[in-house]
Parts: C-alpha cells; structure tokens; sequence
C-alpha cells in the first residue's frame, strides 16, 4: 500500500469491521472517537512506511497519545498519558493506523479477561467462553478479523495464552527485544510487549517494526531491529527438544494428539526431533506468582489517588485518601496479588520466598539453556492445557485460573522468546502449540513457525 | 560509695549529599535549586504509568570520585534497590537506591577531633539513590502543598560506624567531610539548599561499657549550626532519662530548631518495612574496565594532603597551611601568587589576612588577580611601597581593578629614598618635637620609632622606612 487513499480506506473499513466487532467487548475506545483517530491518522501517515495503512490495535496498559490509558482499572479511568509508548511511537513511523485501545485483565492480571474494570470480553466464537488473558480483546479483536494484529503485554503468558484460545498467533520475544518505555509496569523484569497476528507474517512484521534499541529503558538490548528471515523451504537441520514435563500423563488427550500431529508435522519437514528434560517446571508457576506480585506490588504503589486518576476519598487524611483510592479503585484480583506480593518482601519472608524464588528462577533458566547447550535449536510444547474455557469458571478458584498459564510462565522467567501458533481444534475451539527460541533468536523461531503454519491443519479437529 | 563512671556519648551519622550534575539522577531534567514549584519534571520523575529510570552517568561518576575520595572500596558491580513507602512526596511509592550491594563500603575519614586531636571516622558504606519531593506544609492553611521539583534529584547516602564520642566531634567530623567533597567537586555542600542533610544515631553508655546503648535517630537537623545543639538535647535527654531510672526508647526523633529541642516521630511517619529488593527496571551498576581508575585520575589533591605539602614545599607553619588549604580556591589561588613569583611567606600573610578579610566581605570572591597580589608584594619587598601604602593599593585594586605600581603611583604611594627629601621630612620632624628630642637625649632611646612614625606621618606613608630611620639615628645624638 502506498496510494494516501488507501490508507484512508483502510482506516474507514477497520473503524466498520470494529463496529461489527463491538459485541465482543474487545475494543475499549468509543466507536465515533476510534473511527475520528484512524482517519486523522491516516492522514498522517507517511506512505513510504513499511506498515503503511495497516490497523494495529493496541491493549490498554500501553500509553498512547491518540486515547486514554486505563489498564482495564477504574483507577485509571479516563486516564491520558501525556507520552506515547516508544512501541506505538515507531508503528506510527512506520505508517501504522493506532487502532484503539483492547480490553485486557487489570493490570495484566490474569488468564480470562474477566478481571477488567470494563466487563469481560468474549471469545469470537462462543460468546460464554472466555479469550483467555490478559491481551484478551487483542486476541479477539485479530480473531473476529477486525484487526490483522494488534499488541499485548506478556508477564506469564498473557499473549500466547489467549492467542491459543483465540486461534490467532501470539509471539512474545526475548526480554530486552522491545522497549518497555510506555508499557505499564505490572512484573517489570518479566514484562514485554508482544504482538498477536492473524499469520506468522502479520505478528512478525510487526514485532520487527516495534524491536531495538531504545535510549529510555536501560533494561532494552543495545540492538538493531529484528530481520525477518525468508519462509524456509524445509526444517532440515533444526533440532527440536520436547521437553516432556510440558506432556504429563494427565494432559488432556486432544491437546496431546494435536501437538503430536504438530511434531509429527516437523518431522515430515526435516527437522529432527527429541525429548529434552526441564527438571525444574513443576516449580515454574510458584516461583512467577512470587517474583511478579512482588515486583507488581511496588510498581503499583504510585496509584494512590494524590496526582492522577479518581480519587476515592471523602476523608482530608491522607492514608485515609490511600486506603479507599486503592481499596475501591483495584479489583480483587489486583488487590490479591499486591497482599501477596507486599507479604513476600516484607522483612522477614523475603529469604524464604522472594530470594528462594529468584534461585529457583536461576535454575529455570539454566534448564534451558542445558537443553540449548545439547544441540536443541528450539523447543515445541502445548501454549494451554486446555481450549478455552467458560466465563466464570475459574472466577473463584485463582489457583485453577494460574495454572492456565503453566506452560507459557518459564519462558518469562528465562527471559526466552516463543510463539503460539493454531495447531488444531478441540470441539471446535481453536487450540495453540508453542516454539520456544533461544536468547535474541527470534529469526530461527519464526523460521520454524513459519514452515509449520504452512502444513499444519490448524482449523481441523485434532 | 563509688561515684557512677560518667556517661559516654556514643554517635553515627548518615549523611546525604547532592551531587553536583545538572540533570536528575533518572531522567533529563534539570536538578537546579530554586525553580518554580513543579517545573523541572517529566513522566520519570513525576512516576507517571509507563515511565522508566535510566541512570544519570555523571551523577555515577561523581558518586565514584566521592567514595575514592573517602577512601572506600568501590564496586565494580552494585544493584539499586527500591525502598517502598508511601508518602504524597514520593510518587512512585518507591524511591530507588542502593541496598544489599552498595556503591562503595569500607572507607574513612581522618579530622580534627577537638577533644582527642586527630581522630579516624570509618565509612560503612556510600551509596547512590534519588531524592523524594518536598511537601510544603505551611503554604496553604489546613492543606499539604507538593513540590517535585526535588524528586529525582541525585544523591550519595555516607553511613559512619558509631564512631564519635561528643556533638563536637560529629560537627568536626561533618565539617571535614564538608571540606573534602567540596574539593573532591562532587557537591556544593550547602545544607541551607538542603545540598548537605544529616541524621545522626545517638545513645550513651556509662564509660568503660563496650555494649552500645539503645540508641535514637535524630532527623531535620537543617545547619551546622543545629548539629550540635541537637546532639546536645538529645544525649542531655538520655543521660537525664537514664539517671532519673527510666530507659531509652528505640525511636525517630526530629529536631526543632525553635523551641531547641527534639520530639517523637508521629507514629504514622515513623520506620516502616521498606520492603527492599533489587529495581527490575535498572541492570546491576557494572562500572566498564578502567572507569574507577578514570575517577581516580580526576580527583584533586585532598586537603589533608595538600596541607602536608604546603608545609614542606613553602615552609609554612602547620596552622597557616592548614587555613590556607582549608578551601580549594583558596588554596590554589595561594599557589597561583606564588607561582607568580612572590614569596611564600608573604604570600601566606597576606592571603590569610587582607585577601580573607576581603573575601569575608565580598560575594565575589577572591577579587585580587594572583598576578596582581605577586606584584604588590614584589613592590613591598623590593623597598618600593611600605607595607601601609600597599594595603591601601590592595583595596583599590580590590575594588577598581588595575596594575598595583599604576595604582600605587596614581595615589602618590610610591616610597621616596632620595636622600635629601627624607632628609628634609626628618629635619621637620626633630624641629617641630623639641621636647621628644630632650627626652631622646637624656636616654629614652626608644623615642626612635616614635619620630619615624611621624616622619610616615608627614610623608604619608611614602618615606623609605629604612632610609628614614637611617637619617634619624644620624641627626640624633646617640
């Protein structure tokens, strides 16, 4: 695309398929606004762009100038930043149309999107199902076909577990691939911004376009953007581990049979195929709902109603000011992590769990790269142990709904990138199969996806 | 019955430093003093969504030069840490610092204990954090007014064992400290700007006990003036509580100036659990290969140092070195006359008293170019201005500018040694004082430096004093 009108049709023809969308509750900003956006950036937009003209939704924890930031909370409620996130900002530059806000779990916490301020969003193709979370409306919206991609944060799995659930791809790249500046902190040394795609193509062209380097944030590698590779021919040469803690004895057997027609799949294209141990997984999930409610309880200390946000006081002292601002405007959910993450520092407890927690983060991480040092290129698992499940299933019980993320936590915790691609349907719900790469080689990753995305019969029962 | 052992007092202090950069410690805004409230801040330091830290380098560059001019050990790897609390001065509910691997550990400090002589103050550690907001509560009746301006703003924390023995020790301590940052460049010291802030730890014991007392932290001592005065009231407070049976109670106590003395903490700003751990959003402090030693090269001469120098190179007294390095201007503007060919000596009087006096009562400083002091006291020395004339060129030159030989010959105080003038003022003098002269003559010999005072009189400071004399221990008989 590079005809200005065209741009201009594309931001009319996405504001029309968001309107046929809005059902979903996937899409936060108003539609009238959304629509006003898109045009006067289409306008904007310089033609020479590589993303020139293609709508790109954006999940409401990352800051834009164009709409409100709310992080799904109503402590941020109509809440502007006054800068954009260093991810949106090159989108822009490279000729992409903001396409609104998407509904996300607060604060990125959670695996349903049920846990958003602004009601929960529901799966494209079973409306009392949930997209899964937290990027829930990114995935949705890529899934209804409103958007071509859209970005998500990721923390423990919030883009790769609703892109399974969705069917959509979900990449979510090395720590340090994609600036943070603008991305709201929930677990700072897990998070990163990641992009859900209707293809391989879509998520990877957009990750390309939003990587390298970036002067504000010192934790964002000293690098060039990402080069994407060509679609390989074949998968000669690659060694695929599957690490068999990610296929346990009681994994759902339609979940089991489309990962080894994945597998099965890969071999056909060359690749060479074994099993590889993690010994440290099965710890994975309790050492995340340490490490990250532990960073988000002092990252969301600043929320307290004194200079931004609604205040909910009705008292001048202000601890007072405090307590009902943060009792009122943080959901359960929030809330639950915050009491949990603020007991795991507290003096006293900080060895026995947040300390231990970071040694046995040390440990996964050295898992894999033991796989990595043995000749394996890549690892493939299930993205969820299951398709997606029932609004408020799993409201009440938290353990069950964090147990949804036990395959998608230990890549953030070892900082790896990986990408969830459709493998296969259970029952007609879309189900994903992960890669899991090594350290800033995102290429070989995508290498893999690509060719798998090519032969795998991901709309077709497992 | 054998009197108690007299009470001992026992003191820590933790001082903050601002260091001298321009920019914040975590982002580019200015760090000026003095700004409009809520001016110089930006999405980092205002702890908006989304912001992130990225660190000041010259801020850690001066940090470095800080503790190297301690004498710490400084890490090659440290971590920042943040210490959460809430406070509406500290928008992130976390203010970064440095917890379990400090900057620098390990150092000290020597100064001029007024009670034990030379006396070593060890450093525990130094390290970098960034500094809270300021809350304003006397600017709006029954409301807290904020201003960020200060938030963000960089700083060095230096933590002493509990290693003096009297407030007196701890002001000499703080003043030395004072004098050897200022040196070292890293900050301006200047505790009204709030550039210098300390708390201290402070208990007693009765003398000969090794075990430390329960001991209370005293915060808000804002001058060095206070640092003694609140020391005193508080080891004064301990000591009473102590003897009167009572026991001393573990708190945070704050000074006040006004009334002169300390009181508790309200308890809702009291300690809390600071929760530390390691920033996600900043990569461990690794200083590249050679940084240290970079640090190293930069630092000046320190004044203990300088002042042992002083005294070998320019056979000065220990006293007279020591005020002349006491301030590193001062200092290098005393070599600077000297190299500029005076002597050391005169040089020495004459900085320690016409150019002190003259910067005591001047803002601007040193006004007296080095070149131009030499000069003056080339002119003294070489019989051409008497030490009254060239006082008076000196002020002049202070406050005018100019060469002092164009000066000193503008205002007629070029001495006279011709022969016959001085003469003449002589004969004047003895004629005009017959009765002075009887005396001298019936033996009252000291009269001498009576009639060369009038000689300098009449001639107004411009006889050749040796001449002078000279001619009147002719004309008088013996």
């Amino acid at each position: 695309m590079s005809d200005p009108s065209e741009a201009l049709a594309s931001a009319k023809a996405t504001a029309d398929r968001l309107v046929k969308a809005k059902r979903l509750n996937a899409c936060l900003t108003p539609v009238g606004e959304l629509r006003k956006a898109l045009v006067t950036q289409a306008q904007a937009a310089h033609p020479s762009g590589v993303l020139y003209g293609m709508p790109v939704a954006v999940k409401d924890n990352i800051c834009t100038l164009e709409f409100t930031t709310t992080c799904g909370s109503k402590i941020l409620e109509s809440y502007r930043s006054p800068y954009e996130a260093t991810a949106v900002a090159k989108l822009k530059a490279a000729g992409a149309l903001i396409a609104g806000k998407t509904n996300c779990d607060e604060f990125a916490m959670g695996s349903s999107t049920e846990h958003s301020a602004y009601g929960r969003t529901l799966h494209p193709f079973d409306k009392t199902r949930v997209p899964g979370g937290s990027s829930g409306g990114s995935a949705a919206l890529v899934a209804a076909g409103a958007v071509p991609a859209a970005l998500g944060s990721e923390t423990g799995g919030s883009v790769r577990q609703p892109a399974s659930l969705c069917g959509v791809v979900g990449i979510k790249p090395t720590y340090g691939r994609v600036s943070r500046w603008g991305l709201v902190a929930f677990g700072s040394s897990l998070d990163q911004i990641g992009v859900l795609g209707r293809s391989v193509h879509d998520a990877a062209r957009v990750l390309s376009v939003i990587s390298g380097r970036d002067p504000k944030d010192s934790t964002c590698e000293e690098r060039d953007p990402l080069r994407l590779p060509n679609v390989p021919e074949s998968l000669q040469g690659f060694v695929i581990g599957i690490p068999k803690e990610y296929f346990p004895a009681d994994l759902d057997p339609a979940v089991r049979r489309a990962c080894d027609r994945a597998v099965r799949l890969c071999k056909e294209l060359g690749a060479a195929v074994r099993e590889v141990a993690l010994p440290h997984t099965a710890y994975a999930v309790p050492t995340y709902y340490i490490l990250a409610p532990a960073e988000a309880s002092s990252n969301l200390a600043r929320y307290d109603g004194a200079r931004y946000g609604p205040r909910f006081d009705g008292s001048a002292d202000v601890r007072a000011l405090y307590r009902t601002t943060r009792g009122e405007g943080f959901g359960a959910e929030v809330r639950r992590r915050i009491l949990l993450g603020t007991y795991v520092l507290s003096s006293g407890y900080y060895d026995a769990y947040y300390r231990k927690a970071q040694q046995m983060r040390a440990l996964i991480a050295q898992d894999f790269r033991n796989a990595f040092d043995r000749g394996v290129d890549l690892l493939f698992t299930p993205t969820t142990p299951s398709p997606a499940f029932k609004a408020g299933e799993k409201l009440d019980d938290p353990v069950a709904m964090y147990l949804s993320d036990i395959f998608t936590v230990t890549a953030n915790l070892a900082g790896l990138p990986a990408i969830s691609l459709p493998i296969g349907r259970v029952k007609g719900l879309p189900l994903g199969g992960q890669f899991i790469g090594q350290a800033f080689l995102e290429d070989e990753m995508l290498e893999a996806a690509y060719a798998l995305e090519r032969v795998v019969p991901g709309t077709e029962e497992a | 019955m054998a009197a108690p052992a007299s009470w001992e007092t026992v003191i820590g202090l933790e001082t903050h430093v601002q260091l001298r950069t321009a920019s914040k410690m975590f982002c580019g805004c200015s760090a000026a003093f003095g700004a409009p409230p809520n001016t110089n801040v930006c999405p980092v330091c205002l702890g908006l969504p989304g912001a992130l830290p990225m660190a000041n380098e010259l801020a850690l560059q001066l940090a470095v030069r800080a503790a190297l001019a301690l004498g710490c050990t400084v890490h090659p790897r440290s971590v920042f840490a943040r210490k959460n609390y809430f406070y509406p001065d500290l928008p992130k509910g976390y203010q970064i610092s440095q917890f379990e691997q400090p900057l620098a550990t390990e150092g000290s400090l020597s100064y001029l204990s007024p009670d034990r002589g030379i006396a070593t103050a060890t450093i525990q550690r130094l390290h970098v954090e960034e500094d809270a907001g300021k809350s304003l509560h006397d600017r709006f009746p029954k409301q807290t007014a904020i201003d960020l301006n200060r938030c963000g703003v960089p700083l060095v924390e230096i933590v002493t064992g509990p290693d003096f023995r009297s407030p007196q020790e701890a002001r000499a301590y703080l003043l030395t400290l004072k004098q050897v940052l200022e040196y070292a460049g890293v900050s301006d010291c200047d505790m009204e700007k709030g550039s210098l802030r300390v708390d201290a730890n402070v208990s007693v014991r009765r003398a000969g006990q090794p075990a430390l007392g329960t001991k209370t932290e005293v915060k808000n001592i804002n001058s060095f003036a206070y640092v003694e005065k609140a020391l005193t009231v508080e080891h004064d407070r301990q000591i009473a509580l102590l003897e009167g049976g009572g026991t001393v109670e573990q708190q945070t106590l704050l000074y006040d100036a006004k009334t002169n003395g300390v009181r508790p903490q309200r308890a809702k700003e009291a300690s809390h659990d600071y929760r530390y751990f390691p920033d996600p959003d900043l990569p461990p402090l690794v200083l590249r290969e050679g940084f240290i030693a970079e640090q190293q090269a930069l630092l000046p001469e320190l004044p203990a140092k300088k002042r042992e120098r002083f005294v070998e190179k320019y056979a000065l007294s220990v006293t007279d070195a020591a005020v002349l390095t006491a301030d590193r201007g001062v200092a290098d503007y005393y070599e600077a006359v000297v190299h500029a060919g005076a002597d050391a000596k005169a040089a020495a009087n004459w900085v320690m008293t016409e150019v002190l006096a003259d910067a005591k009562d001047h803002a601007d400083g040193l006004r007296v170019p080095a070149g131009a002091l030499a000069n003056l006291i080339g002119l003294v020395r070489g019989g051409t201005l008497s030490h009254q004339a060239a006082k008076r060129v000196f002020g002049e030159v202070a406050d005018h500018g100019g060469e002092p030989r164009n000066v000193a010959e503008a205002l007629g105080l070029i001495q006279v040694a011709d022969a016959g003038v001085v003469t003449g003022w002589v004969s004047e003098v003895l004629v005009s004082h017959p009765a002075e002269v009887a005396r001298y003559k019936s033996g009252e010999t000291k009269l001498l430096q009576f009639f060369l005072g009038q000689v300098m009189k009449l001639s107004r400071g411009k006889a050749d004093p040796k001449l002078a004399q000279r001619v009147l221990e002719e004309r008088l008989p013996a």
